[in-house]
């Protein structure tokens, strides 16, 4: 099973390495993961995504929560969430019709970022399952290159996960 | 103290220093190098007694020792590189049994990071997984906050290693400095846990509806200072206490409410009546696979209340029914306010009818073949001390025949790395211990296999002038893999059979007493003796070579499927009414 485990981190040298040491040494595949800037300053927030039971995913949060750095944490799976990920896709346009492709951007709600004279860029953002379809439907026309920031995630509705309680 | 040419001028290495003092450091084990010899310079100026090993791995020790039988933070100092990767074993013990600890490096200036220059590691990352925290501080101003921190972390909540490694060239700047005596403050660091009150209601109605409740008693008795608490705890609820290893001192073995100790080479009638109780109270123990067995077959019938610090720990090997993560000390004290008294004669009786044979006696069924056992002597040792000593271990045999036979009654008295069995622990864990208490009398219970790991600490013992009496547990073999390879893989000796130098000329090599025992009237006198030589001394002890430790549950099986010594009739027939 999924688990979407969400953690807002001390913006420091080494956080990452510490939290990565908590998967590594269960040998736990991460799946994605991405880590970037809140609204609080000095406060780095971490989604990763990893597939395991629950029972692991809790050992996991604990073992996560232990960390000096880490400032909360907590696990989206069963909770509703937004979640987006976004891609960019290189596709060959040289062998094919270009309006075949441009067919697919259009029925997809893709973006093109980048033209070249063979290739074409394409920026797919959505819930992962809408961005695994895409691509899908672009393998087809040949993929040259491919990017993935893995997901990110939040809460619906008016609850905050935020650090200011530990400022 | 120092004068700098300003008035508050310091250099990083004195900044060093200075935090000792303030966090009331009198004693640090060490060993210098290039990349800490600024750090070493300024110690002159310092009133902190510094013990030079003679590996770094005897200061990691020494300074665990050190904290664990006087209750403080233990600190160990080295160099760069090998210096610190030779601290690596010693930081990792402290982990495992939460000890307090905090090991300072010198790192290569911050500009030749990275540069393979010479002597230089990672040592912060090297020791990543194996400490609480750590730090690598490259400027001089990040000194103090590190060391800082560093103390608080290591004593607080679950206690544990901190690691702080200082470029050179940190040590070396100067500047304008004053100590700063505000409390350490860490955004995601929260030790202090408070009792929830739904989950006391819980566990206290579990409390009141058992009939056959053990306490199972850990470290964290001796760590949250829970000693007295325990003990009012177990005679208000009439609850029998079993202890984990590294629980041993924290309720009196001669207490009417103590069974002994559980686990793998605890009592047979422990790990019974653990397997048939209805109610574990897990006090500051982490159901350890040594003390659990088969987790499947885990004490059935039992609701389990688990009362720790670490939240970590709580569900991690066995489901509880209740669980405070709290204070123990404090938990009990609010436990007791609404506990009244209750009464389990039937079940302390049924337990004591268990006890008819036991591992205990086990030491009076051994024939009386001339040969010299190590659990008589242990047990003379325990007789002939008192039971008043602070006995340290190494880790094999006669680790679980001192846990077995040597029967403590005050905290802190036995000092054993459980969680990772370090070899080479018990010498200098047992230097350590002697600083820590000087008016103690320490013993070092070791193997002739575990000694010879760190045998060249008897030299910094002999330097410092510390009385430690060393009973080395001569079997000429790696004593506990060589009873596994007997029962377990047809008695083949595979690299356990040991030839060991003349322990007694090694002893006499540096400058110390060494005396020998080979049967059991000697063992008596020659204790004597070294208790009252100065200076410390060395006992080669040669016991029968292929004893076994008795009752022993294998690894991974059923905690009530013990190995047990093979029975003479005879002998339990005589002494079945009086168990010692």
């Amino acid at each position: 099973m999924h688990h979407t485990l969400v953690a807002l981190v001390e913006d420091k040298p080494g956080v990452l390495n510490r939290v990565a040491l908590v998967f590594r040494r269960r040998a736990f595949n991460i799946e994605s993961l991405t880590v970037g800037r809140t609204n609080e300053p000095g406060v780095s927030r971490m989604t990763i995504v990893i597939d395991s039971d629950q029972t692991s995913a809790e050992r996991v949060t604990a073992y996560l929560y232990k960390l000096v750095n880490v400032l909360q944490i907590e696990d989206l799976g069963a909770i509703p969430a937004v979640a987006r990920d976004l891609a960019l896709v290189k596709v060959a346009v040289a062998g094919h019709d270009r309006a075949q492709l441009l067919r697919v951007v259009d029925e997809t709600r893709a973006h093109i970022v980048d033209s070249g004279e063979q290739t074409m860029t394409l920026e797919i953002t959505g819930e992962p399952p809408h961005v695994d379809a895409v691509i899908a439907r672009l393998e087809p026309l040949g993929i040259i290159e491919m990017v993935r920031t893995g997901q990110v995630a939040m809460r619906r509705g008016d609850t905050a996960l935020s650090a200011a309680q530990y400022a | 103290m120092h004068t700098a040419c300003m008035a508050n001028q310091r250099t990083g290495a004195q900044i060093i220093w200075e935090c000792l003092v303030h966090e009331g450091v009198s004693t640090v084990f060490g060993y210098p190098g290039g990349a800490i010899l600024p750090a070493y310079d300024a110690m002159l100026d310092y009133p902190v007694r510094h013990v030079l090993v003679r590996h770094e791995q005897g200061a990691s020790h020494m300074a665990d020792g050190y904290a664990r039988a006087g209750g403080g933070v233990g600190v160990a100092i080295a160099t760069s590189g090998p210096g610190a990767t030779n601290l690596v074993t010693g930081i990792a013990t402290a982990m495992m049994d939460s000890v307090p600890m905090v090991c300072i490096t010198g790192q290569v200036p911050s500009k030749l990071i990275g540069y393979d220059a010479f002597q230089e590691t990672d040592i912060t990352g090297i020791t990543l997984p194996i400490t609480k925290h750590s730090y690598l501080v490259t400027r001089v101003q990040d000194i103090m906050p590190a060391m800082k921190e560093a103390f608080h972390l290591a004593k607080s909540g679950r206690p544990g290693p901190v690691l702080v490694d200082i470029t050179k060239d940190a040590q070396q700047a100067a500047i304008d400095w004053d100590w700063d005596p505000s409390p350490v403050k860490m955004r995601g660091y929260r030790p202090k846990q408070t009792v929830s009150r739904p989950e006391l209601e819980r566990a206290l109605e579990l409390i009141r509806s058992s009939r056959k409740p053990i306490i199972l008693a850990g470290q964290g008795i001796l760590q949250s200072g829970a000693i007295r608490e325990v003990q009012q705890f177990a005679e208000r609820v009439d609850c029998p206490v079993a202890m984990t290893l590294l629980g041993l001192g924290g309720f009196p073995a001669s207490h009417a409410l103590s069974i002994g100790m559980m686990g793998m080479h605890g009592e047979a009638w422990v790990n019974h009546a653990i397997q048939e109780a209805d109610l574990l109270l897990a006090f500051g123990m982490r159901f350890d696979d040594r003390v659990t067995g088969n987790l499947k077959t885990y004490a059935p019938h039992a609701k389990k209340i688990h009362i720790d610090i670490d939240p970590s720990e709580i569900n991690k090997n066995v489901a509880v029914d209740a669980a405070i993560v709290a204070d123990l000390r404090e938990t009990l004290q609010e436990m007791l306010g609404l506990l009244g008294k209750c009464d389990h004669g039937p079940w302390l009786k049924y337990i004591a009818s268990m006890k008819g044979d036991s591992a205990v006696r086990d030491i009076q069924t051994l024939p009386d073949n001339g040969h010299l056992y190590a659990p008589h002597v242990i047990n003379d040792i325990w007789r002939l001390t008192e039971g008043k000593a602070i006995v340290v271990t190494d880790v094999g045999q006669h680790q679980m025949w001192e846990a077995q036979y040597y029967h403590h009654e005050s905290p802190r008295t036995l000092i054993t790395s459980g969680g990772l069995g370090t070899m080479g622990f018990g010498l200098p864990a047992a230097i350590g211990a002697k600083m820590a208490k000087p008016d103690a009398e320490v013993w070092a219970i070791v193997g002739d296999g575990g000694f010879q790991m760190t045998q060249a600490e008897l030299s910094t013992a002999a330097q410092e002038g510390v009385k430690v009496n060393v009973a080395v547990i001569n079997n000429g073999y790696l004593g506990m893999v060589r009873q596994w390879q007997e029962f377990f893989y047809e008695r083949r000796y595979a690299a356990t059979p040991l030839r060991s130098p003349d322990f007694v000329k090694i002893a006499e090599a540096h400058g110390l007493v060494g005396l020998r025992v080979e049967k059991r009237p000697e063992v008596e006198d020659v204790v004597k003796r070294a208790r009252e030589a100065e200076g410390t001394v060395l006992i080669d002890f040669r016991v029968e070579q292929e004893d076994s430790v008795y009752p022993m549950v294998p690894a991974g099986a059923d905690l009530d499927a013990m190995i047990r010594r093979p029975p003479q009739p005879s002998v339990l027939a005589e002494t079945a009414a009086d168990p010692i």
